[in-house]
């Protein structure tokens, strides 16, 4: 039982993970994470590669919309940036996969801190129209520029191969995933103990005050977008050797809402809240299926109601959990593990 | 020549049923600094209103407009009520996620309960084009333009010369120079949803007589937001003005760009619009500038 909360030393009072205990959890989540493909079915393993992205992507929108206050309703198109750009460096320079990586990761960076320039004049409502704006124009761009983007039709992309191995199958593939989504999580946690990011909080918290504590507002709102959409870029570069074809449909306004919904479902400006968020929202789909197919001996039919369904339930955990629980999934977690941890006395 | 007047005209019109929309928006803006993201989908489930009372309940055209009205007004009602009133003080992020979460619920609810099938509407008006000089404008176009236009006029007099337009923006202007006033705030902010949503489905109603319906009308509504940005967040006049300039953007920049670029221009200029207007004035066109203080 852990009683108190005590800390001797600055570097104990700055770790990340603060007791054995934890600790101890942290080893076990690592092996389970690296046993889980050994154990797991395929279909399984295809959940885990795309809460994988699902997370990465959250995380970088997090650190954009939830620790720096700047709300984006484009963060698909940056996915999306980082797709095309994937598959372009792979289908026309045929450069492999480690290198289109990092290289998609910057170019949606660049593109992130384009469409962030003018939150420099603009704040709230009128910055989140401009990234709506953004995100139409990057929807048109993959549709109608033909030539670079395959238009309606995509372009396909061939299995990655990391030194000499064929990533083709799901298996293979969750030990690209797995370990990127440890690295952008383990990257995203440590920003937050850095200048940078206790910066991005207090231009959150209040700009102006920030501003006169001379934290140099204009620059720290780019780089908030540039690393978001670093983030959302390795997200898209990794979604497209996953599904080895990059079409417009993936990178809707639909989708950029639904990693809005994520994080605040998860916690706006934790990160992981971000990844509870980007784990409910990729199974609660797959949950509402499983259930709705039980019923389908009642009523034949009851199948295509699933996909307006799923749109209905959608809305109902965004409106659900902002009046009811505004800080989200890790807030409810905080508060359970606070309830056990004097268990069975009262907190 | 011709096709450039063609396109102006037509632009007007559709401007002219963008404006009543918009206004659905601006309502509500004015009145309690919600940014609603569901205007669309309030358009959407009162063109679908229109749809049940006139196909499946074969009640007139007139009546069934009016009804919509009505239910229109329940449903903003219903809404502040049920989730809004409970995001007072929140912040912005967490107001257009919860209009955003409403949206996705309205669509869904729609596609459940008409299914996602294409829909169109008894005709209304006579099919026999307008044609002033030698210009043709079609019907349904005309006289959409004359009932939003109308509509539009109906609520600024409202707004402007009755008590509870005085009171409403009394509400606007300064919550607690109203409450002290003996306005009754909160009815206000119920009101503001309600007339809202009647705006909005008559913008529905509208523009599911020219182009049929779905469940995914409401993302018209997205035009919204270069609607009132460019003519300010909460002033009506602006709606109508950015209304108009959205209208003429579009059908001007389709018309001439699609043949080059394979269509979809028309929902895109009003945001590439956006863009340059908010690089040059970040408030909008008539948008008030904010003054922070600490």
């Amino acid at each position: 039982m852990r009683i108190g909360n005590f800390k001797e030393t600055y570097a104990a009072d700055e770790a990340v993970f603060t007791s054995p205990t934890s600790r101890f959890w942290v080893a076990v989540l690592f092996i389970a994470l690296a046993a889980f493909p050994f154990f797991a079915g395929p279909y399984l393993l295809y959940m885990a590669n795309h809460t994988g992205v699902a997370i990465i992507a959250a995380v970088g929108l997090n650190i954009l919309t939830g620790s720096a206050g700047q709300i984006s309703l484009g963060h698909a198109a940056f996915v999306g940036v980082g797709a095309y750009t994937a598959a372009l460096l792979t289908t026309r320079l045929g450069l492999p996969f480690l290198i289109c990586l990092p290289l998609s990761g910057l170019s949606a960076a660049f593109f992130g801190v384009i469409v962030g320039a003018p939150s420099m004049r603009m704040k709230g409502l009128y910055l989140c129209i401009a990234t709506l704006a953004a995100q139409m124009i990057f929807e048109f761009i993959f549709i109608h520029w033909e030539s670079l983007t395959g238009g309606i039709r995509g372009i396909n992309v061939p299995a990655a191969e990391v030194f000499g191995f064929r990533l083709n199958t799901e298996f293979s593939f969750y030990f690209v995933t797995a370990p990127t989504v440890i690295i952008a999580v383990t990257a995203a946690r440590n920003l937050f103990r850095t200048r940078v990011g206790r910066a991005f909080i207090a231009i959150r918290d209040r700009d102006i005050s920030a501003e006169m504590m001379g934290i140099n507002l204009f620059h720290y709102k780019l780089l908030a977008f540039g690393a978001s959409s670093f983030y959302a870029g390795v997200a898209g570069c990794l979604n497209v050797y996953l599904l080895k074809i990059v079409t417009p449909e993936h990178f809707p306004l639909h989708e950029s809402i639904r990693y809005l919904a994520m994080i605040i479902v998860g916690g706006l400006g934790s990160v992981l809240g971000a990844i509870y968020g980007a784990i409910f929202m990729t199974i609660i789909p797959e949950v509402l299926q499983s259930i709705m197919g039980l019923f389908q001996g009642l009523s034949p039919t009851i199948m295509s109601y699933l996909y307006p369904l799923q749109t209905v339930v959608f809305g109902l955990l965004i409106v659900i959990f902002l009046v009811f629980e505004p800080h989200g999934l890790a807030e409810m977690w905080r508060r359970l593990k606070n309830y056990f941890r004097l268990w069975p006395f009262e907190n | 020549m011709d096709i450039l007047v063609q396109l102006i005209v037509s632009g007007i019109a559709v401007g002219g049923v963008y404006a009543l929309i918009a206004l659905g928006f601006v309502l509500i803006y004015k009145a309690t600094s919600i940014i609603n993201f569901a205007t669309g989908e309030f358009m959407m489930i009162g063109a679908y209103f229109f749809y049940s009372f006139m196909v499946m309940a074969d009640i007139p055209a007139i009546p069934a407009f009016l009804l919509v009205m009505c239910c229109a007004a329940l449903l903003g009602f219903w809404v502040e009520r049920a989730i809004l009133r409970h995001m007072l003080g929140q912040p912005v992020i967490s107001i257009i996620m919860v209009t955003i979460g409403l949206s996705s619920i309205l669509m869904g609810m729609a596609e459940i309960v008409w299914s996602t099938d294409f829909k169109s509407f008894p005709p209304l008006f006579p099919r026999a084009p307008i044609v002033v000089g030698n210009i043709i404008i079609r019907s349904n176009l005309f006289w959409g333009f004359v009932i939003a236009m109308g509509a539009v006029s109906v609520f600024a007099v409202l707004f402007k010369y009755t008590k509870v337009g005085v009171a409403m923006r009394a509400t606007a202007n300064d919550q607690m120079a109203a409450f002290s006033m003996g306005i009754n705030v909160r009815a206000m902010f119920t009101l503001a949803w309600a007339l809202g949503a009647v705006a909005a489905s008559l913008g529905g109603v509208i523009i599911g007589n020219m182009g049929g319906i779905q469940p995914t009308l409401g993302h018209i509504g997205l035009k919204i937001f270069p609607v009132v940005i460019l003519g300010g967040l909460d002033s009506i006049a602006g709606a109508v003005i950015g209304g108009f300039i959205v209208g003429l953007v579009e059908n001007i920049a389709g018309g001439y760009l699609d043949p080059y670029v394979g269509g979809g221009v028309k929902d895109l200029a009003p945001f590439v619009v956006l863009v340059f207007i908010l690089m040059i004035k970040p408030y909008g066109l008539f948008g008030k500038e904010e003054i922070e203080r600490l």
